[in-house]
């Protein structure tokens, strides 16, 4: 086989309690691109974060084309031949400075590369770089001037002037279009050829049709699947990403009541397909699909955080245009929203207050905030979700994420809604307050209608009544939770073959 | 399942956090006990109205100051706002020649108003709340010297057109800055110790005990995820920009009573001087965010040590530096020792 230039064995992280990495076996072959999947928190971004030397791992080894090779920063990861590109492209490269600065970057910030600046010798060193990568800017050019794709090829131009062994790209194309991610594509089979280990990270799976020879799954922190046989078999790949072995789904469907909300032709984004969706009161509905797929979309659409392209939303009966998230739960409809650290958690509150942050106006009179009521609601949601914690003064931070994550679900429990969102509310959450939170929407389902959007099959099958599989911005399947067809579920999340090889992903 | 019963009893408090909650204020306590001792005629009620009337008008604007820190924002432009008040109460008694009521109303609207281009500007045209107030600050310090072409104001002065201003600071507007209410003593309490105390109050309760309080803290504290809970972010910013403009020409109003003229010169140190007192109260009771009740002590902090160092005869072109010292310390307290400002 072709000669391997990194090896990983039994690599181990955690985070105080939270085991993020359980053992990782991974090698990585010279000129060859390997694809890295995994969902939201399977550790990916830790694993790559070991490798470009932000984290150091608790145990394991790794070594590169043979030498141990450990590195306790960034720099040192760079100067040993490991390279990365995230996935902001900005932060790659720094606008206000010319394409040369840029490319020369990392020499200019070198000790003893000297007290003046040769702009001569700069242009002339950066226009070598750029013509070794076929890279068609001018050197001279501000790299604000230039567009996404071409500060994406400035970032890994400048990567490449550290000739890298291994190069990590994480999510390179989720900012590009067709045109330009094709570019990329070219300079990517370029350095292929040059012997290059690539690691690649996406979700977009045409992205992975045109560039893998190799994928790797992760799943909580392990390898799921490695798959390396030509034709590589990408729904094997994303139902090891996704998983779906532990979950003895036990649900008892519930009689659907009446249609609360109701969509019509919705359009999500310019060019997508319109779909429409009836969701029921009584009804948990899970919808899912690949990072990118519409989830988030439809979940903003839903709390008018933004408007659809077309089509219409009709709220028991009556049209629904909201104006404003006020407008939203004042009309009954409510959004946990995904990411807790940025969208929900207020770290100066105290659990109670986290907890009543939208409805404290129900606990208030005359705008005179009533403390006992307010008490009260939060020690009736810590005690109904079982949050651990001293008392219902403790600070947010002090607990644990599953815990944070139960308040921030409590906090949209604790009064009635007709249609409650949640998005990815199992995100960083261990099984168990998985399985509370997961309870506890279900026990809470009867008179209102709940739509849950989780990109875990496992997930999906241990809350949902009714699946809804989304790609492409456009809703591909529904399924009764109900001796379900998980291999026709999974070629849906992954989507058709034939269609995927055009440009309909790229629609931003 | 193990569901503990949520329990009321706030944990045990260890040596740190008791010097948190209490370090500032027993320091403080030790400054008055030290200065009474020291400082002879220091330990007299006479002594300690001359304090609060020093910290009063500086310790309104504070009160701005933390309305908008509580909202994550920040407001330079409130010494300007006041002087710019001070200018148009004496313009609208002297020039225009009308009554105290009217001066002191046209005051609180262009504060309002002040207030309300700056939420504007922050939240609708989204300049960084910095550079809106320090854009706004340089307009006022201009557009106040525009009507008399850079001169005070006062009885007598001959106006650009050749007239002669003719009216004068009424009794009833000097009277805000000079009456003194009795308490056991006759003649003690000024006008403007009680409005520090009444609006310091007023805010406490705003921010405390009712819902907008509640709601701007949690803006402050992360505005997107208040935005997703419903909150009318926007709108509670331009209010608290609002509240910052009118308490700023409140202490212009004062500080016009006080003088009796609109002295174009006045006021060059009152917004360093409320920064410095909010800023100082994130430290009072370890509360580590902006609050009404630790910027009232953070101003009076500041005036105690100023009264007792300058009964000590310390000269005056000292303090500047020693209010600085106090920042310091205080900023220290916030946000080396506290476990909230530290654990980053």
């Amino acid at each position: 086989m072709q000669n391997i230039a990194v090896e990983l064995a039994n690599i181990t992280k955690a985070f105080g309690e939270n085991t993020v990495l359980r053992g990782i076996d991974l090698e990585l072959h010279a000129g060859q691109v390997t694809v890295l999947m995994g969902a939201n928190g399977a550790g990916k971004s830790t694993l790559v974060k070991v490798l470009c030397g932000v984290h150091s791992a608790n145990g394991g080894t790794i070594k590169l084309y043979g030498q141990a090779f450990s590195p306790t920063t960034p720099s040192e990861a760079i100067r040993a031949g490991v390279v990365t590109v995230h996935q902001s492209i900005n932060d790659g490269v720094i606008p206000d400075l010319d394409v040369a600065s840029n490319l020369m970057l990392d020499h200019l910030a070198r000790p003893g590369s000297g007290f003046f600046l040769n702009k001569k010798k700069n242009f002339a060193e950066a226009r070598k770089i750029a013509a070794a990568m076929a890279l068609d800017v001018d050197v001279t050019q501000l790299v604000s001037e230039l567009g996404l794709a071409d500060r994406q090829l400035v970032a890994i131009a400048r990567a490449m002037a550290h000739e890298p062994k291994l190069l990590i790209l994480d999510e390179p194309t989720s900012s590009l279009s067709a045109v330009e991610a094709k570019r990329l594509f070219v300079l990517l089979d370029r350095l292929r050829a040059s012997g290059v280990a690539i690691l690649y990270i996406s979700h977009r799976m045409s992205d992975i049709r045109r560039i893998a020879d190799r994928i790797v799954s992760m799943r909580d922190g392990k390898i799921s699947g490695v798959f390396e046989d030509a034709p590589l078999d990408y729904e094997g790949a994303v139902k090891a990403m996704l998983g779906h072995s532990m979950t003895n789904a036990n649900i008892q469907i519930p009689q659907a009541g009446v249609t609360v909300m109701q969509l019509k032709n919705i359009v999500l984004r310019e060019g997508a397909v319109p779909f429409s969706l009836d969701l029921h009161a009584n009804e948990v509905v899970a919808i899912t699909g690949l990072v990118g797929s519409g989830k988030t979309d439809l979940a903003d659409i839903l709390f008018g955080l933004s408007n659809p392209c077309a089509g219409e939303m009709i709220l028991k009966g009556e049209a629904y245009a909201p104006r404003s998230q006020g407008k939203a739960i004042e009309a009954g409809v409510f959004l946990c929203p995904k990411d807790r650290a940025s969208n929900a958690v207020i770290p100066d509150f105290d659990i109670t207050k986290n907890i009543t942050v939208p409805f404290v106006a129900q606990h208030s009179k005359f705008s005179f905030i009533n403390f006992r009521s307010e008490r009260k609601a939060a020690q009736r949601t810590i005690s109904d979700l079982g949050i651990i914690c001293q008392s219902d003064a403790d600070d947010i931070a002090s607990l644990s994420g599953g815990n944070q994550q139960k308040v921030m679900v409590g906090r949209w429990l604790a009064e009635d809604s007709d249609l409650l969102v949640l998005d990815e509310p199992f995100q960083g959450v261990d099984i168990k307050a998985r399985r509370d939170i997961g309870e506890k929407i279900r026990n809470t389902a009867l008179g209102r209608a709940t739509a849950v959007m989780v990109s875990e099959m496992d997930e999906a099958l241990e809350i949902a009544d009714r699946i809804i599989v989304m790609n492409d911005q456009t809703v591909v399947g529904d399924h009764r939770n109900e001796n379900i067809d998980l291999k026709l579920v999974l070629t849906q999340v992954v989507g058709q073959q034939n269609k995927t090889t055009g440009s309909t992903e790229y629609a931003n | 399942m193990q569901t503990d019963t949520p329990k009321s009893v706030r944990p045990k408090r260890t040596l740190t956090e008791i010097s948190i909650r209490y370090g500032f204020l027993a320091l403080m306590a030790g400054l008055l006990i030290f200065f009474s001792v020291i400082a002879e005629g220091f330990a007299s009620p006479y002594s300690a109205v001359f304090i609060f009337q020093s910290v009063a008008i500086t310790g309104i604007l504070a009160l701005g100051v933390t309305a908008t820190l509580v909202v994550d924002g920040f407001d330079l432009s409130i010494g300007s706002t006041a002087t710019s008040a001070l200018m148009l109460s004496a313009y609208v008694l002297v020039v225009l020649e009308m009554n105290a009521f009217v001066a002191v109303v046209a005051c609180l609207v262009m504060g309002a108003a002040v207030g309300f281009i700056n939420g504007i500007l922050i939240v609708k045209f989204r300049v960084p709340d910095l550079l809106a107030t320090l854009g706004m600050m340089f307009l006022l310090i201009g557009l106040q010297r525009i009507p008399t072409q850079g001169r005070s104001i006062a009885t007598g002065m001959t106006l650009p057109d050749g007239r002669v201003a003719e009216g004068t600071f009424s009794k009833a507007f000097l009277s805000l800055g000079r009456y003194r209410f009795d308490f056991f003593i006759e003649n003690l309490i000024p006008v403007s110790v009680i409005v520090l105390l009444v609006v310091g109050f007023l805010v406490w309760v705003f921010m405390e005990l009712t819902r907008h309080g509640r709601l701007m803290y949690a803006i402050g504290s992360n505005s997107r995820a208040a935005s997703l809970a419903g909150t009318n972010v926007n709108r509670y910013k331009i209010l608290a920009y609002m509240i910052s403009g009118v308490l700023a020409s409140v202490g212009g109003i004062l500080l016009a009573a006080r003088l009796g003229r609109g002295d174009i010169a006045s006021g060059n140190n009152l917004l360093l001087d409320s920064v410095a007192a909010a800023l100082i109260g994130f430290a009072v009771l370890g509360a580590a965010k902006p609050n009404a009740f630790g910027t009232i002590i953070g101003a009076l902090f500041i005036g105690i040590l100023l009264q007792g160092l300058t009964m000590m005869n310390a000269p005056y072109y000292t303090q500047d530096f020693v209010k600085g010292a106090v920042l310091v310390v205080a900023l220290v307290f916030t946000f080396a020792l506290s476990k909230r400002g530290g654990a980053h």
